[in-house]
């Protein structure tokens, strides 16, 4: 659907017909003491020429640049975007804000957005995939909430530790409010979720845990969810990292009954942290309780394939305050990247792309291990992994690399206090070799 | 939709005033929707109905009807126990709308039978809708 602006003409018609002779007269009925008085204080308008520079000089002027190799993960990974995908998001059956209601105009975004659904549930394993949320910490702030939607008169859930802490610093912000009880889960001696308190914990809707979680360690996804499930809790596996799954056994493999996270990482660039993709998929006896938007496949009157919104009768417009969620449009155009991403790689492509990042993060362990690195834990990490350096101070070396260009980890203390010192590393296929042999041979210095 | 005349009622059942009937049977009671509500919901195509054993006090939501166009979240008219839910309409809800007083919801234990009693009558429901 295309955005086409009114012209001054138009605008004039329009003013005509309601008997009005400017936009302001328009909006006379606004209280004058609730408008803005007088011109509002911005700068002259630029030319595209100077306005480029102006942006060029501020990028200049950041720490870390666009030309830095950032060895850092934690949420926002940074992968090599196929310049495919830019080509066709810039048609403009694509290029659109509007959420498609109208079937009989919209045909090539439903389209698009059920292709993204069904491949979305065929890379989670999962029944039915929705048309997307905000991002993966919404996602999984629905998903808890959609469980204790499932769950009835269950009012508590719990969410691992080791689950990013910006995604269950936005679950507290939905949750609270709302009266329900969360809990955090310790995370255990091996970097994994611990569950050694679940049967004291009561009644619970849900308990969600990461995978590969905030410290780049791959959970043990069957195990936790058999433990789960006998407690009678919903299995959610939220992800910041869908990749991984190239590799890993799915969530719908290891039983998940909700499985929800970002999917920046298909085709979408870091943008400071969005706007990002929330995927979000379930089991099909869910499919009632699921928020969000659904793209389902039907025939026309003469027996065409067509696609349309479907199960909107629990959205908001219609049911108002009994609504599943209150999420209906969100930035669509990420699902449809998402989409474009994953169908420029195929299975096979994305198997290998997780391959690639696997055996690079795996040789930047070896590579810090020789100059005395060690990796904090021995659970199996997908492109991310916790290390610390006992024998010498980090803080230095890392200062002298981002002088050279380099983005060395992530201190965990912000995050964690008890890891302080420790460093998060996060190597994508966008990593070279070369750059984390500078790495290492900077800690040798 | 139909005119009024074409409403079918039953006599016999007690009405609430958000369009359930209750009827009587031999130990317990049956909870189903009038025709006027199936009628104004038009095809309902999924029936989302509480576990057997659950208690819900009178007036409480006990479940939900879909159709194409809405959701409407079903009451009990009279408080107690649910002792069977309609496994039927898991498959087939359209039963509903073909045989409104026919197609039981739930069937209820009630905690006090004398409630039946504070509900409408037929001819009091179709006063109700008349206005």
């Amino acid at each position: 659907m295309r955005y086409l602006p009114h012209t001054d003409e138009e605008i004039a018609a329009m003013l005509a017909v309601v008997g009005r002779n400017s936009l302001d007269e328009l909006f006379c009925s606004i209280p004058d003491h609730c408008r803005y008085q007088g011109e509002m204080p911005l700068p002259e308008a630029l030319s595209e020429w100077q306005l480029e520079e102006h942006f060029a000089e501020l990028g200049e002027v950041m720490t870390v640049g666009s030309r830095h190799k950032v060895l850092i993960g934690a949420g926002s990974a940074h992968h090599f975007i196929p310049e495919s995908i830019r080509a066709l998001l810039s048609r403009s059956e694509f290029l659109t804000a509007y959420t498609p209601y109208q079937p009989e105009i919209a045909q090539g975004t439903l389209q698009g957005i059920y292709e993204y659904q069904t491949l979305t549930a065929r890379l989670l394993g999962m029944d039915v995939a929705n048309a997307s949320m905000y991002d993966g910490a919404s996602a999984l702030a629905e998903a808890l909430l959609m469980a204790l939607r499932i769950g009835r008169k269950k009012s508590r859930v719990a969410v691992a530790g080791s689950i990013h802490p910006h995604y269950r610093q936005v679950v507290r912000t939905y949750l609270g409010p709302a009266g329900y009880e969360l809990v955090e889960l310790p995370v255990g001696p091996e970097g994994r979720c611990d569950l050694s308190a679940l049967g004291d914990l009561g009644e619970l809707a849900a308990v969600a845990v990461q995978s590969p979680n905030f410290f780049g360690v791959v959970e043990d996804l069957e195990l936790l969810g058999q433990q789960i499930h006998q407690s009678g809790a919903l299995f959610i596996v939220s992800f910041s990292e869908p990749l991984a799954f190239g590799l890993f056994k799915n969530p719908g493999e290891c039983g998940a009954d909700i499985a929800c996270g970002e999917g920046q990482s298909f085709g979408m660039p870091r943008s400071f942290g969005g706007a990002g993709l929330g995927m979000f998929a379930c089991r099909e006896q869910f499919v009632r309780n699921m928020p969000g938007r659904l793209v389902g496949e039907t025939l026309d009157r003469q027996g065409r394939r067509g696609f349309v919104l479907t199960l909107a009768t629990r959205e908001q417009h219609i049911r108002r305050e009994k609504a599943t969620s209150n999420i209906c449009s969100n930035q669509g155009i990420c699902a449809m990247t998402a989409a474009m991403y994953m169908a420029s790689l195929g299975g096979t492509g994305l198997r290998r792309l997780a391959r690639l990042n696997y055996d690079k993060a795996q040789y930047c362990q070896e590579r810090l291990g020789q100059v005395g690195g060690k990796v904090l834990w021995n659970s199996p990490v997908f492109n991310e992994f916790v290390i610390e350096f006992a024998e010498r101070d980090f803080g230095p070396v890392r200062q002298r690399l981002l002088a050279a260009g380099i983005v060395a980890g992530l201190d965990l203390g912000r995050f964690y206090p008890e890891h302080a010192g420790r460093y998060l590393f996060g190597i994508t296929e966008t990593v070279d070799k070369a750059v984390i042999d500078r790495v290492a041979e900077e800690v040798e210095k | 939709m139909k005119t009024f005349s074409d409403l079918i009622f039953r006599e016999g059942f007690r009405y609430t005033e958000d369009h359930e009937w209750v009827g009587t049977a031999a130990e317990h009671l049956e909870v189903g929707v009038s025709d006027y509500a199936q009628d104004q919901m038009g095809d309902i195509v999924f029936v989302e109905l509480p576990d057997e054993g659950a208690v819900f006090a009178k007036g409480e939501q006990f479940g939900t009807l879909e159709s194409v166009k809405a959701v409407s979240e079903l009451y009990l008219p009279v408080g107690g126990e649910i002792i069977e839910v309609n496994s039927a309409l898991g498959d087939s809800p359209e039963l509903i709308n073909s045989d409104p007083y026919g197609t039981w919801l739930v069937r209820i234990k009630p905690a006090d039978p004398g409630q039946i009693e504070q509900l409408l009558t037929a001819d009091a429901y179709r006063q109700m809708l008349q206005g």
